[in-house]
C-alpha cells in the first residue's frame, strides 16, 4: 500500500516503521484523575476505590487500564508554551504535510499490559505503520494512515500498545 | 477473595452480557473528553463540530468509549476480570440526546499455555438498535478462587 503509492511524499514514506516523538509524560499517574476517569462513566470497580481490594488482587492500586493514553495528553496550557502541544503528533504532521485539515479515527486496538499504578512516570513513542492511497469516504477524500503507540514504565516494563486508524480528509465543497 | 468475582467456568460461549443504557447528554460528552484530557473543540464546542466536521452536535469521543466499554465488561467480571485487549471501530458519532445501550455477547472462552483463562466478547454501543461503535474484547477471568489474573507478569501474561 504505502510503497506502491507514488503519489505518497518521500518525507512521509521515511516516517514509515520509524520511533518518532519518544517523550516521558509531563505528571505522575495520580489518582486524582482516575477518579475524575471513573466518574465521567460511573465505574465503581473496587480496583480504584477500595484499597483493602486492591491490595488484594493488584497489591495497590491501579489505574484503570483504558487511561493509557490520558496518561500523556499534555495540559491544554504550561507556563512558556508557545504552541498547544498536540498528542499522537504523528497524526497531524500527516495531516499537516497531506493538507488534509479533517480527520477521524476509525478503528482502535489496545493491548495492555504491565499494570499502570499511581507515582509512575510513564514514556511513549509514535510508530507510523502505513498511508493508504487516497480514497473517498462519506466525509470526503483523504487517505487513511496506521500509527502504532507504545508504552512503557520507569523500570522500562512494557505497559501497553495503542494502534491507531485515522482518515485525514478534504470535505466535499 | 473479593466479591463479584466472575470465573471461567461460569462463562459459556454464546452467553449475554446484562445490557447497560445511558442517556447522552451535553455534560457526558465535555467530562468524558476532559477525563481523558481531549481539549479539541469538537467534543465540546457545538458551533465547531457544525461547521468544521459537518455534523449535528459535539459527539462523544474514542478514550472516553474505550472507559465506557471497560465499565461495561469489568461491571460484568467483577474486579478479578483483568482487561487484556480491546479493539473497537466507530461507524458512527454518539450525540447528546442519543440513549447509548452497551450489549455484549461471549464469543469463546479458552486458556492459553500458562493456564491463563481469556474469555473473548463482542460488545456493542448501540444507539436506536443501531451500532454506532463495536469492540472486541478479551479479558482474563481467574479459573477458580485461588487465581488472580492480575498476578501474572511477564510470559504468564499474553493477552
Amino acid at each position: 500500500m504505502s510503497d506502491s503509492d507514488p503519489d505518497l511524499p518521500q518525507e512521509i514514506r521515511s516516517w514509515i516503521g520509524q520511533k518518532r516523538y519518544e517523550v516521558q509524560g509531563e505528571f505522575d499517574v495520580e489518582r486524582g484523575y482516575v477518579f475524575t476517569s471513573c466518574a465521567s462513566v460511573e465505574n465503581g470497580n473496587p480496583l480504584f476505590w477500595d484499597e483493602k481490594v486492591a491490595q488484594e488482587l493488584t497489591g495497590g492500586f491501579v489505574a484503570p487500564p483504558t487511561m493509557l493514553s490520558v496518561w500523556f495528553r499534555p495540559h491544554h496550557w504550561a507556563p512558556g508554551r508557545t504552541e498547544q502541544a498536540l498528542p499522537l503528533q504523528v497524526h497531524f504532521d500527516l495531516k499537516a504535510r497531506l493538507g488534509l485539515p479533517e480527520a477521524v479515527m476509525t478503528d482502535n486496538t489496545v493491548l495492555f499490559r504491565e499494570p499502570v499504578r499511581p507515582g509512575d512516570r510513564l514514556r511513549t513513542w509514535q510508530v507510523l505503520r502505513s498511508v493508504s492511497p487516497e480514497k473517498r469516504t462519506k466525509l470526503g477524500l483523504g487517505r487513511f494512515w496506521v500509527i502504532d503507540v507504545e508504552y512503557v514504565n520507569q523500570h522500562g516494563e512494557s505497559v501497553g500498545t495503542e494502534s491507531y486508524t485515522g482518515f485525514g480528509y478534504r470535505r466535499d465543497a | 477473595m473479593a466479591k463479584g468475582r466472575l470465573l471461567a467456568g461460569q462463562v459459556k460461549t454464546g452467553q449475554a452480557l446484562p445490557e447497560l443504557a445511558c442517556e447522552v447528554s451535553a455534560t457526558t460528552v465535555i467530562l468524558g473528553a476532559l477525563a481523558t484530557r481531549d481539549w479539541r473543540p469538537m467534543h465540546h464546542d457545538r458551533d465547531f463540530a457544525q461547521k468544521r466536521n459537518g455534523v449535528r452536535d459535539i459527539f462523544m469521543n474514542t478514550p472516553n468509549q474505550a472507559a465506557w466499554f471497560e465499565r461495561y465488561v469489568t461491571d460484568w467480571t467483577g474486579p478479578s476480570g483483568r482487561l487484556g485487549r480491546m479493539r473497537f471501530r466507530m461507524h458512527d458519532s454518539v450525540f447528546p440526546g442519543d440513549r447509548m445501550v452497551f450489549r455484549g455477547k461471549v464469543s469463546g472462552v479458552a486458556s492459553d499455555e500458562s493456564g491463563c483463562a481469556f474469555a473473548d466478547l463482542d460488545v456493542e454501543l448501540c444507539v436506536a438498535d443501531k451500532a454506532m461503535t463495536t469492540c472486541q474484547v478479551r479479558v482474563a477471568l481467574p479459573v477458580d478462587d485461588q487465581d488472580n489474573p492480575w498476578a501474572r507478569r511477564g510470559a504468564q501474561w499474553k493477552p
